[in-house]
C-alpha cells in the first residue's frame, strides 16, 4: 500500500476533527485513522500508547507515544491497577487515547478494552501496525516520553466483560452468541459448546488491522448472528485476539459485545464442558 | 504488492505479467451466498442445495456438513503469482492457512465454513480463478501436462488447446447435468501426462504438417479402472471440438443415470464394447459437424488462449553447467547438488530449466505461497507456475545461472526439499483429513513416506528414480494408486480381534501413453507400509540384473518373468509376509492405529458426494 491510497479512503479529517466535547477533547471512533492521529499529535491533544515490548519502544516509536508493554497490563489485571496505569500515563477522563502494536492490533485491542472497562471510553486502536506505519514512510522518534500524572475516575463498565460463569449461562440463552476467535483447526479440535468461529485471521486485510465494517458485518450476518444479539468473544489465552474481535464486532454495528478476557485457557482449566471433533485428521493438512 | 514490472531492475523473468484469465464470474459468489441463506432457512432442499454447491466447487467436509472443501480449478495447471498470493490470503482468512495441490491440478482449500465459501469465491474471481464445475456431474478441471511448452519430445504445445477446451465447456449448457463427472486430460508427449486414465485423453501429434491429437477414450481410475482406447490414428485439430462434443453428447444420452457406482463413461464404453462405442462416436461426430452453428464453433478459440508474450527460445547468457542427471549424488552431497539432481530438468529451450518444488502430499503454507510468488516473478521467464499431478509445483524457464539464487530463495522458506522427481515424492489424497469417503489417513502416510525416504536419502538412488509411490485413502483412486510403481489404497481389516487400518498394495502401474494399471498384491497394515516398501527395495537390490531399475524389476515380477529367487508375485508375497505381520495388540497397540490418531481405529465414512 502506498501513502496515497492509505489516505484516500479515510474520513475527511477537517470535518471529523470538529467532533469535540465541551472540554475540547476529540471524540475518537473505534478505529483511529492515520491522518486523524497525526493531526491530534501535532495539536498535542492525544495520548498515544505503544504496547509493544519496552525494547521495541526504545528503538523507535510513533511521535509523542508512551510505552506500556502488554505484559504490564496483564501482570496485575485489576481495575485499580489499570486505573493507576492510566493516571501515570497522564490520561484524564476524556482525553483521546490511541493505542498501537505490531501484532495485528490484537495487543492494542486488549489494552484498549481494559481502558474502556475501567471507564476510559475515548480509546481507539490505530488503524495499522507500527511496521506498516513505518513502511509507508510516516515519522517516528526515539525520545522517551513521559507526562505528568493526571487524576482519572473509576467507572467500571460491567457490560463489556464476561467471566466463566457468565459464559456458562449465556451459551444456552437464545439471543446470546459466543464467538471463538481462534484459528479454524484449534476451533475444530475443541471449543465452548455452541460457539461460532470467526478466526482472527478474517479480521484484518492489506495492512489494516480491521477490514471495512461492512465486510465484517457481512461475515457476522452470514453466520446468522443478528446485529442486536449479545456477543461474547473469547480466544485461546488472555483475550488479545478476541480483544481484536471485540472491536471488530463493535465496528460492524453490534452494540452489545463482551470479552471473556480469561478465555479458553481458563475455561479448560476449570473443567467446563467442551465440544470436540475427533472424526477427522485435519491437523495433517497443515503445511506448517 | 509489488508486481515487478519492466522497471524493476532485479526482474530476471520477462516483464509483462500474464493477463487475468477470467475463469471466474463475479455474480457467482453472490448467488452462492444467497443460496446458503436459503438452504439455512429451509427454502432450498438439501438435495437441490448439494447439487448447486458441487456445481460451484464446494464439497462437504468429512462428517461435518457445515464446512466445505473449496476446489479451485486451475485449467491446464497454469497459475500466476497474483493467483498464488490470492490463494494465500484466502487460505489464511477463511481456511486453515495452507493450500493443497490435488492430483488433478486443482488447488483445494479445506475446512472453509459454508457461510464463508462465497467470500472465497468472490476473492478468487478478482484473481481470475473459479471453482465453477470443479465438482459435480460436469466437465472437471481440464488437465495438461506440466511439461507442455517445454518438453523436448512434444510435437507442439498443447496448453492453448487445453485452455480452449476448458473455456468452451465451462458453464456450457450441454454439460451441466451429465450422468457423472467427466475428465479431460492433455499430454505433451507419449511419456508424460495422464491421457489414458481420462474420459478423453489427448496426445499431440503432427501428420502431414497438420496439428492434431491421438485421442484416447473411456479411461479412468476408480473402484474399477480402465485404460483409454485410441479413437483413431490421428484426429486433426479442426475435429477436436466436434469429437469432444460428440463424446459428451453420447455420454449424456447413453450414460447410466441409475446406478451411481457404474455411471462414469468408462463403464458405458466397457458395457457397450469399444467397437460399438467407437463407431457411435464417429457417427455422432459427423452429426455434430453438420449441425453445430459456426457461432458455437467459434467459441472454441485456441488462438485466444495462445501465449502472446515473447517467451525465450534459448537463454542468451553464459551457460552454467548443472550437475543434473549425469553425475551421481549421495546423502552426503551438498544440499544444493542433491536438490539439482532430483528437482531440476532441462527444457527444450537451451539454457532453461524446469524446477520442481517438493510439497509434502501437496500442502503449502500461505507464507510460502507468497514468497514463492515473488520468486516466480523474479526468476521465471514465463512468470507463472504449473501444478503437477504429483502434487508438486513446476516453475519453468529458470536460467542456469540464476539457479543457485532461486534455490536459496526456496530454501529460505523450506521449499527446497529434494526428491520431487523421485520415489521420495509420494502422492497422497486428502484421506481422513477431510474426505467423507476415506477410511485411512493416506495424506499423512504420504508425508511420512516422503520424510522417511528423504531422511534415508532414497532420492539420491538413481535406480529408484523412475519409481513412484501413490496412496489413496479408499478404493476410489484420487491418489492415483493404480498408476504407481507401488500403489496403496486404504481399507480396514480385522487383525486378530481388532480392526486395523490397512492398505491394499499394488505393483506395476504406470502413466503416459503406455499407461498400465497396477496389480493388487496383498494387504499391508498402515504402520507397516514404510517397512514393506523398504523391504521391497532390499529384495530388488539383491535380485535385480545389472542396470535394471526398481520399476523395471517390479514389472518383470508382475509378468512372472523374474530371473532370480523371486520369479513372480507369489514369491514376492512369501518374502513380504513376515514384514506385514503385526504382534498382538497388547504388545504394541500403536501398530493398530492410524497415522495422526492416538485412539483406537474405526472405519468411519459418510456418503460420497462425487455422484450427487
Amino acid at each position: 500500500m502506498t501513502i496515497e491510497n492509505a489516505s484516500t479512503s479515510k474520513i475527511d479529517t477537517k470535518e471529523d476533527i470538529t467532533k469535540i466535547d465541551e472540554n475540547h477533547n476529540y471524540q475518537l471512533p473505534i478505529i483511529c485513522d492515520v491522518d486523524t492521529l497525526r493531526v491530534l499529535i501535532k495539536k498535542e491533544e492525544v495520548r498515544v500508547v505503544d504496547v509493544r515490548k519496552a525494547e521495541q519502544y526504545t528503538q523507535e516509536h510513533i511521535p509523542s507515544a508512551v510505552s506500556l508493554p502488554l505484559s504490564q497490563v496483564l501482570e496485575k489485571d485489576t481495575p485499580d491497577a489499570i486505573l493507576d496505569i492510566l493516571q501515570n500515563l497522564g490520561v484524564s477522563d476524556k482525553m483521546p487515547v490511541v493505542i498501537y502494536d505490531d501484532t495485528l492490533g490484537a495487543l492494542a485491542a486488549r489494552v484498549a478494552w481494559s481502558f474502556q472497562y475501567v471507564g476510559h471510553e475515548n480509546t481507539a486502536l490505530l488503524e495499522m501496525t507500527f511496521t506498516h506505519w513505518k513502511n509507508i514512510g510516516l515519522e517516528t522518534e526515539t525520545k522517551i516520553n513521559s507526562f505528568p500524572a493526571k487524576r482519572h475516575s473509576l467507572n467500571i463498565n460491567p457490560r463489556i466483560h464476561a467471566d466463566a460463569s457468565y459464559v456458562e449461562t449465556a451459551k444456552e440463552q437464545p439471543n446470546k452468541v459466543l464467538v471463538d476467535s481462534r484459528e479454524r483447526l484449534n476451533f475444530l479440535t475443541e471449543h465452548i459448546p455452541n460457539a461460532k468461529n470467526i478466526p482472527y485471521t478474517m479480521l484484518g486485510s492489506n495492512g489494516s488491522i480491521l477490514r471495512r465494517p461492512e465486510e465484517i458485518k457481512r461475515y457476522v450476518e452470514n453466520r446468522g448472528i443478528p446485529l442486536d444479539a449479545e456477543v461474547i468473544t473469547y480466544c485461546g489465552s488472555v483475550g488479545t485476539l478476541s480483544g481484536l474481535t471485540y472491536f471488530a464486532l463493535k465496528s460492524a454495528g453490534i452494540e452489545n459485545v463482551r470479552l471473556y478476557s480469561k478465555s479458553f485457557r481458563e475455561w479448560k482449566s476449570l473443567g467446563k464442558p467442551k465440544e470436540e471433533f475427533k472424526d477427522a485428521n485435519y491437523w495433517d493438512l497443515s503445511a506448517d | 504488492m509489488n508486481t515487478a514490472g519492466n522497471s524493476n531492475p532485479i526482474q530476471k523473468g520477462i516483464s509483462r505479467p500474464k493477463p487475468n484469465p477470467k475463469w471466474g464470474r463475479e455474480e457467482e459468489g453472490e448467488i452462492f451466498a444467497q443460496n446458503v441463506k436459503r438452504f439455512r432457512q429451509k427454502k432450498l432442499s438439501e438435495d437441490d442445495f448439494r447439487r448447486f454447491r458441487l456445481q460451484h466447487g464446494a464439497y462437504s467436509s468429512r462428517l461435518q456438513m457445515n464446512y466445505s472443501m473449496v476446489r479451485i480449478k486451475v485449467p491446464s495447471g497454469e497459475i500466476s503469482p497474483e493467483q498464488l498470493e490470492k490463494i494465500a490470503s484466502l487460505s489464511e482468512a477463511f481456511s486453515i492457512g495452507s493450500a493443497h495441490v490435488s492430483t488433478r491440478q486443482n488447488i483445494q482449500l479445506h475446512w472453509v465454513q459454508l457461510e464463508d465459501v462465497s467470500e472465497v469465491m468472490t476473492g478468487l474471481v478478482e484473481a481470475g480463478l473459479t471453482t465453477r464445475e470443479a465438482c459435480g456431474n460436469t466437465v472437471r478441471n481440464v488437465m495438461c501436462s506440466h511439461f507442455a511448452g517445454v518438453c523436448p519430445d512434444e510435437k507442439f504445445d498443447s496448453t492453448p488447446y487445453a485452455k480452449a477446451i476448458a473455456r468452451f465447456f465451462i458453464r456450457n449448457p450441454m454439460c451441466q447435468n451429465l450422468p457423472r463427472k467427466f475428465k479431460i486430460n492433455f499430454a505433451c508427449c507419449s511419456n508424460h501426462g495422464l491421457a489414458r486414465i481420462a474420459d478423453i485423453g489427448l496426445v499431440p501429434e503432427i501428420k502431414d504438417e497438420i496439428r492434431g491429437f491421438k485421442i484416447y477414450l473411456g479411461g479412468g481410475l476408480g473402484a474399477a479402472s480402465f485404460i483409454g482406447h485410441l479413437l483413431e490414428e490421428f484426429t486433426p485439430e479442426n475435429k477436436i471440438l466436434p469429437t469432444c462434443m460428440s463424446i459428451i453428447r453420447l455420454f449424456d444420452r447413453h450414460g447410466n443415470r441409475e446406478n451411481m457406482a457404474r455411471n462414469r463413461m468408462r463403464y458405458l464404453v466397457h458395457e457397450m464394447g469399444w467397437d460399438k462405442f467407437q463407431k457411435l462416436v464417429i457417427k455422432e461426430r459427423s452429426i455434430v459437424e453438420m449441425t453445430t452453428a459456426s457461432y458455437t464453433t467459434k467459441l472454441f478459440n485456441v488462438k485466444a488462449e495462445e501465449e502472446t508474450r515473447p517467451l525465450p527460445k534459448a537463454a542468451n547468457t553464459k551457460l552454467v553447467k548443472l550437475p543434473i542427471l549425469n553425475e551421481r549424488v549421495t546423502l552426503g552431497s551438498p544440499a544444493y547438488e542433491r536438490w539439482l539432481h532430483s528437482n531440476v530438468v532441462p527444457q527444450k529451450q537451451d539454457g532453461y530449466f524446469t524446477v520442481f518444488v517438493t510439497l509434502a502430499a501437496g500442502d503449502i503454507a500461505a507464507n510460502q505461497l507468497r514468497i514463492l510468488a515473488e520468486a516466480i516473478r523474479e526468476f521465471s521467464a514465463e512468470g507463472t507456475a504449473r501444478n503437477t499431478p504429483q502434487q508438486n509445483l513446476a516453475i519453468r524457464f529458470i536460467k542456469s545461472d540464476d539457479m543457485h539464487d532461486f534455490y536459496n530463495r526456496l530454501a529460505s522458506i523450506g521449499l527446497a526439499n529434494p526428491g520431487a522427481l523421485t520415489i521420495a515424492s509420494a502422492v497422497g489424497c486428502s484421506g481422513t483429513t477431510s474426505c467423507n469417503l476415506a477410511i485411512t489417513n493416506s495424506h499423512r502416510l504420504a508425508k511420512e513416506v516422503e520424510y522417511k525416504f528423504l531422511e534415508l536419502g532414497l532420492d539420491t538412488d538413481d535406480d529408484l528414480r523412475d519409481s513412484t509411490i501413490k496412496i489413496s485413502g479408499c478404493p476410489n483412486s484420487c491418489g492415483q494408486h493404480e498408476i504407481a510403481t507401488i500403489g496403496f489404497f486404504g481399507g480396514a481389516s480385522r487383525i486378530g480381534t481388532t480392526m486395523a487400518p490397512t492398505y491394499t498394495m499394488l505393483f506395476g502401474g504406470s502413466a503416459g501413453e503406455q499407461s498400465e494399471l497396477g496389480k493388487a498384491i496383498m494387504r499391508v497394515p498402515a504402520k507397516r507400509v514404510i517397512d514393506t516398501i523398504r523391504k521391497i527395495i532390499e529384495i530388488y537390490k539383491q535380485e535385480r540384473s545389472d542396470s535394471e531399475t526398481l520399476s523395471q524389476w517390479i514389472n518383470k515380477i508382475v509378468r512372472g518373468d523374474g530371473t532370480g529367487k523371486i520369479k513372480n508375485i507369489e514369491n514376492m508375497k512369501v518374502m513380504l509376509t513376515p514384514v506385514v505381520q503385526l504382534p498382538p495388540e497388547e504388545q504394541d497397540p500403536d501398530l493398530y492405529r492410524d497415522y495422526g490418531n492416538g485412539t483406537k481405529f474405526s472405519a468411519k465414512t459418510a456418503k460420497g458426494e462425487c455422484a450427487a
